[in-house]
């Protein structure tokens, strides 16, 4: 189940259309995973349609402008027509033109919180790996103390302690997110700290810090982008989730959860495009941050979970 | 390693989990805004009533005297009492978590019998337009959000077509929702998707391993047909650590089934907790993610355990 509500991404394993093994000698290491990237129809189909997505909720609004801060009762409830595309909601505002703005907030809440929950999982997971020992085993208790509290429930704990804005939203998803790539890192950690170079840097002198900056963190590098890609995908999910159930922010502030959150009343009184529209954006966008990271993996040839 | 130094060594580190979970739960409950007496007393209590409180509940004391003091009422079933239901905590979670245990698993029985089949289907098919269309439509059942699944599943099955209630059963005790078979469709449908999605890829992956075993090619050699072995080795062998996985699969199960019974009124632990935060009922809330959180390592460790004999070369593959 999703993310969120799901830990962890759809299992790999390789996918159907995954990367030919017939790539040419000589080629450099990210040339050949661009290539098999490519290759993989189901991955760039995802990437074009975040692309695509991106480019609905940012410059849309350039074009198909609409007013999404005052309420306009007088026009509300309305079905689809020629001046209101997708019809209008509850308080009047123009339900395309909802989708662009609410879309905006589900994907930089999304990609930042993806991102930050990779960056804390990434320092936190190479911290483990290369300290080793107890250290190791006190660090990875707490990842696996955290994983045992399924993110919604948290998420919904805090949100009867507070009402977070934008910031927050991104700050406390990444807090509750970042333990598997943490996993993944530390894994991949414990096969880089004893390579060679590692330990001929240390006899010469060189830092804890800069092994795990110059060589541990630098070598893991694709393992952290596989991870940060399913992170943004979950981040996506958990945000449309969170805004259903009550965390989200405050109107005329929403996203794709909370037009569905407030959409709700609507299923019933046949109103299906305050429903179905958000509700696909979500499932599309999601289902193609998840192909590129499917793609990604077999591209970096990586192992995807923890 | 033994099997007995494994097993003990798993054990400690699962109790260690659980209690760094408790030190979680104690802190998180001192961080909230006024403490508990705040919550109990409500925003016209005076400084003068708040001190008081505090001390009758001995939350004047030191916070390692009151963690110690916490971790033993844990330990004697105690998980508090509801702010606003004025009941303890632990009966009120011991009578809504068998109904989320019914849908739970139920959703998890019925996902597998899908899943399994599925992903056979796939693996055998690699690479053809059914593999390709059941992992795009798994694609889209992991990415749904459940309770957007759970909408469109009334809006179709209950609205337009009549054919299920659009409210699972209500009632107390379990035979008032069994007696009402019809409305655990739709829930349950909605929690099973997911499982579907995974766990038919969990499957294909497995059943692909076991294809390319040498075992399969010398069967095939000696003359067994494919279904033979397909139902006498390759099912089998890839069905153990499939199933095992399940185990790791509880923190999903019960963030769907919050998802699930707060979207059909299904009065189950996930509502309870639902309600509780609305009502910022905190005893009742760090009850529940104490109980769920439990569940999931004792599932975790399961899983570990039958992983690692099920599978000699499963060696502390998962650190």
């Amino acid at each position: 189940m999703s993310a969120v509500v799901q830990s962890g991404q759809l299992p790999g394993g390789t996918g159907p259309s995954a990367g030919a093994e017939a790539d040419g000698a000589g080629v450099s290491g990210l040339r050949l995973a661009v290539r098999r990237f490519s290759r993989n129809r189901l991955a760039v189909i995802g990437l074009a349609v975040v692309v695509l997505f991106f480019l609905f909720c940012f410059a849309g609004p350039l074009l198909y402008s609409t007013d999404q801060t005052h309420t306009a009762l007088t026009s509300a409830n309305l079905g689809p027509s020629g001046s209101h595309l997708l019809g209008t909601d509850a308080v009047g505002h123009d339900e395309l033109g909802r989708l662009m703005y609410g879309g905006k907030v589900s994907l930089v809440v999304g990609l930042a919180a993806g991102v930050l929950a990779t960056v804390i999982g990434t320092l936190w997971g190479a911290a483990a790996g290369y300290a080793g020992g107890w250290v190791d085993a006190v660090m990875m208790r707490v990842v696996d103390a955290g994983i045992a509290i399924p993110a919604l429930f948290i998420l919904l704990v805090i949100s009867a302690i507070a009402t977070p804005g934008v910031w927050g939203l991104i700050l406390i998803l990444g807090l509750v997110s970042w333990l598997v790539p943490s996993r993944l890192v530390r894994a991949e950690t414990l096969t880089l700290k004893n390579r060679d170079y590692v330990h001929t840097l240390r006899a010469i002198g060189g830092s804890h810090t800069r092994a795990i900056g110059r060589h541990i963190l630098p070598n893991s590098v694709s393992t952290v982008v596989v991870a940060a890609t399913f992170q943004v995908a979950d981040a996506i999910l958990l945000v449309a989730y969170v805004s259903y159930l009550g965390l989200g922010l405050q109107p005329p502030k929403t996203d794709w959860g909370g037009m569905l959150s407030a959409g709700l009343s609507a299923t019933y009184s046949g109103r299906w495009w305050l429903i179905v529209p958000p509700g696909l954006a979500v499932i599309l966008v999601v289902c193609a941050f998840n192909a590129i990271g499917d793609g990604l993996r077999d591209a970096f040839d990586v192992r995807g979970r923890g | 390693m033994s099997t007995f130094l494994y097993l003990t060594r798993r054990v400690l580190q699962a109790a260690a989990v659980i209690l760094i979970v408790t030190v979680a739960t104690f802190c998180l409950l001192h961080a909230l805004p006024g403490g508990p007496a705040r919550g109990i007393l409500g925003p016209q209590a005076t400084a003068q009533q708040i001190a008081q409180f505090n001390h009758e509940q001995s939350l004047d004391q030191s916070l390692p005297v009151q963690y110690f003091a916490y971790l033993g009422r844990l330990l004697h079933g105690d998980l508090g009492t509801s702010y606003t239901l004025n009941e303890p905590v632990a009966q009120l979670i011991q009578e809504r978590l068998p109904k989320t245990l019914v849908l739970t698993v139920l959703s998890a029985g019925v996902g597998l019998l899908l899943a399994i089949p599925l992903g056979m289907w796939q693996a055998v098919r690699r690479n053809k337009p059914v593999d390709y269309v059941i992992t795009t439509l798994s694609f889209v059942a992991y990415s749904t959000p459940v309770y957007f699944l759970g909408l469109m599943l009334v809006l179709v099955f209950s609205h337009i077509l009549p054919w299920f209630p659009a409210q699972a059963p209500q009632g107390d005790t379990l035979a008032q929702v069994f007696a009402d078979p019809a409305g655990l469709v739709l829930p349950v449908a909605a929690g099973a998707a997911s499982v579907v999605a995974v766990f038919s890829r969990y499957m294909r992956g497995a059943t692909l391993e076991n294809l390319s075993e040498d075992y399969v090619r010398t069967a095939r050699a000696g003359g067994s047909r494919r279904g033979a072995i397909l139902r006498r080795h390759v099912f089998r062998n890839s069905l153990t650590p499939v199933v095992a996985m399940l185990g790791y699969y509880v923190p999903v199960l019960f963030g769907g089934a919050l998802v699930v019974e707060q979207l059909f009124n299904y009065p189950g632990m996930g509502l309870l907790f639902w309600t509780a935060a609305q009502s910022s009922d905190y005893p009742v809330l760090l009850g529940c993610v104490l109980v769920i959180s439990v569940a999931t390592v004792v599932g975790t460790l399961a899983a570990d355990v039958v992983q690692r004999f099920i599978d000699p070369r499963v060696k502390e593959g998962r650190a």
